[in-house]
């Protein structure tokens, strides 16, 4: 076992982890941060997406130890003062969702897709979210969220 | 997962000195192969050196050439202006943007996936693989099925892809992995016309047949006539021999025809 710190929402955390501990398994099982999903377990879905110095990743592909240090963002680190995000409210406003299984990892990647192109055009965003897979909505109110969110942010 | 012991690298010596000393190391870049694979329980490394601190990444230009640390990311190469156009065009088109903040050159070249990217641009452009060793040229590293050059327990330091007069890259991605189905890589290089064809067999490998037409005549017409055996090529679920022949040569007009 290694000691693993970091920053996740802000907070500092530390724990004891194994070597083959991954990101997402220290996040759930850990901190029971389980707002982040495991939807595949091998790197396609996107469902564990989170922020990890700024930039979306997998962490389900991630160690917990590669985030020794980071300052970590998931979905339960986004609404402030009781306030959802604006990309998680624009998401409700669409209908973004269905049974909201892919959402938390949904609305990081899109964040981040946002920060790099604050005024993205609908084939961005369908580029920019191909490691996010959603089995209801067909994407279409996913792009439309990611619009609104993207004017409500200044883009 | 079998577990593992984990080390952070503070330098390439570092790294070379950890995984001497561990019964049976490997080192990790991104994870973006490694972790699915060491998921799989395909290997089984008592230790895994993590490369990220070990001051790899970077980009420069000195007007003839780029060099590229071996840790850079996909997404930073796709983003920077000291890399051709051609090039970012490689790093922009592999896997979805989460892969792009992880996965690395480094990673992508010592690993020689069959449908890999960026070995067709290390092809095309001629490029040098510096490792804690020595230099490798780009036609003397890609040596199989996930086989390479280089020796048990060499690092990649960095790649440096010298200046073409142009060159582009077509790749027709697998609709589902992003990986390349077909990619080709042609160029007008330092050393003449080299053209790279990634997804299509065990390895990235050059295409003498299309060089000798696009020397003649750099133009998407010349490759009118050019047909490619279905001989070696691989066929799967997702495209038969035939198909896969076919498209190296319509990747290649269309290489040519993007890099004008
Ligand atoms: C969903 C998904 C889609 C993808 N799509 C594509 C695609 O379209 N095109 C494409 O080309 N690739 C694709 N990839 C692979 C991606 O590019 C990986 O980043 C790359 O293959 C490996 O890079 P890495 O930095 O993650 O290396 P790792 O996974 O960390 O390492 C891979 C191998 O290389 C070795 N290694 C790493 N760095 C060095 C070094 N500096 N010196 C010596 N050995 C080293 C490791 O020991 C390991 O054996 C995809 C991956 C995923 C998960
Ligand atoms: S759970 Fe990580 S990509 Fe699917
Ligand atoms: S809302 Fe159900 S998977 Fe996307």
């Amino acid at each position: 076992m290694a000691t693993v710190s970091m920053t996740v929402n802000g907070q500092a955390v530390s724990g004891e982890v194994e070597g083959r501990t991954l990101l997402v398994q220290f996040l759930r099982e850990n901190l029971n941060l389980t707002g982040t999903h495991v939807g595949c377990d091998t790197s396609q879905c996107g469902a564990c997406v989170v922020h990890v110095n700024g930039d979306s990743m997998k962490s389900c592909t991630m160690l917990a130890l590669q985030a020794d240090g980071a300052e970590v963002t998931t979905i339960e680190g986004l609404a402030q003062g009781g306030e959802m995000h604006p990309m998680q409210q624009a998401f409700q406003d669409n209908h973004g969702l269905q049974c909201g299984f892919c959402t938390p990892g949904m609305v990081m990647s899109a964040i981040d897709l946002v920060a790099k192109n604050p005024n993205p055009d609908e084939a961005t965003i369908r580029e920019q979210l191909e490691g996010n897979i959603c089995r209801c909505t067909g994407y279409h109110n996913i792009v439309k969220a990611v619009q609104q969110a993207a004017k409500a942010t200044g883009g | 997962m079998y577990d593992f012991k984990f080390h952070s690298a503070f330098s390439v010596d570092d790294a070379a000195a950890k995984l001497a000393a561990a019964e049976d190391g490997t080192v990790m870049a991104g994870g973006q192969t490694l972790i699915p694979v060491l998921k799989q329980r395909l290997a089984n490394p008592s230790d895994v050196v993590d490369l990220s601190g070990a001051g790899l990444s970077g980009i420069t230009n000195n007007g003839d050439s780029v060099t590229i640390g071996a840790m850079t990311t996909h997404a930073e190469v796709a983003g920077s202006s000291d890399v051709s156009a051609a090039l970012r065009s490689v790093a922009e088109g592999i896997g979805d943007a989460q892969v792009r903040n992880r996965g690395t050159l480094g990673g992508s070249v010592a690993n020689n996936d069959p449908a890999a990217d960026y070995p067709a641009a290390l092809l095309g452009l001629g490029a040098t693989i510096t490792t804690n060793q020595r230099d490798i040229a780009a036609d003397d590293f890609f040596t199989g099925l996930f086989e390479t050059a280089l020796n048990d327990g060499e690092i990649i330091k960095s790649v440096t892809f010298p200046n073409a007069t142009k060159a582009a890259y077509a790749k027709f991605p697998n609709p589902a992995s992003r990986y390349a189905m077909v990619g080709v890589f042609a160029a007008q290089a330092a050393d003449g016309v080299r053209v790279a064809v990634t997804g299509a067999t065990d390895c990235a490998h050059r295409g003498p047949k299309l060089e000798a037409a696009l020397s003649a005549n750099w133009s998407p017409d010349a490759l009118d006539g050019v047909t490619i055996p279905a001989d070696h090529i691989n066929g799967d679920i997702h495209g038969s021999p035939e198909y896969r022949a076919h498209l190296v040569v319509v990747m290649a007009k269309r290489a040519v025809a993007a890099a004008g």
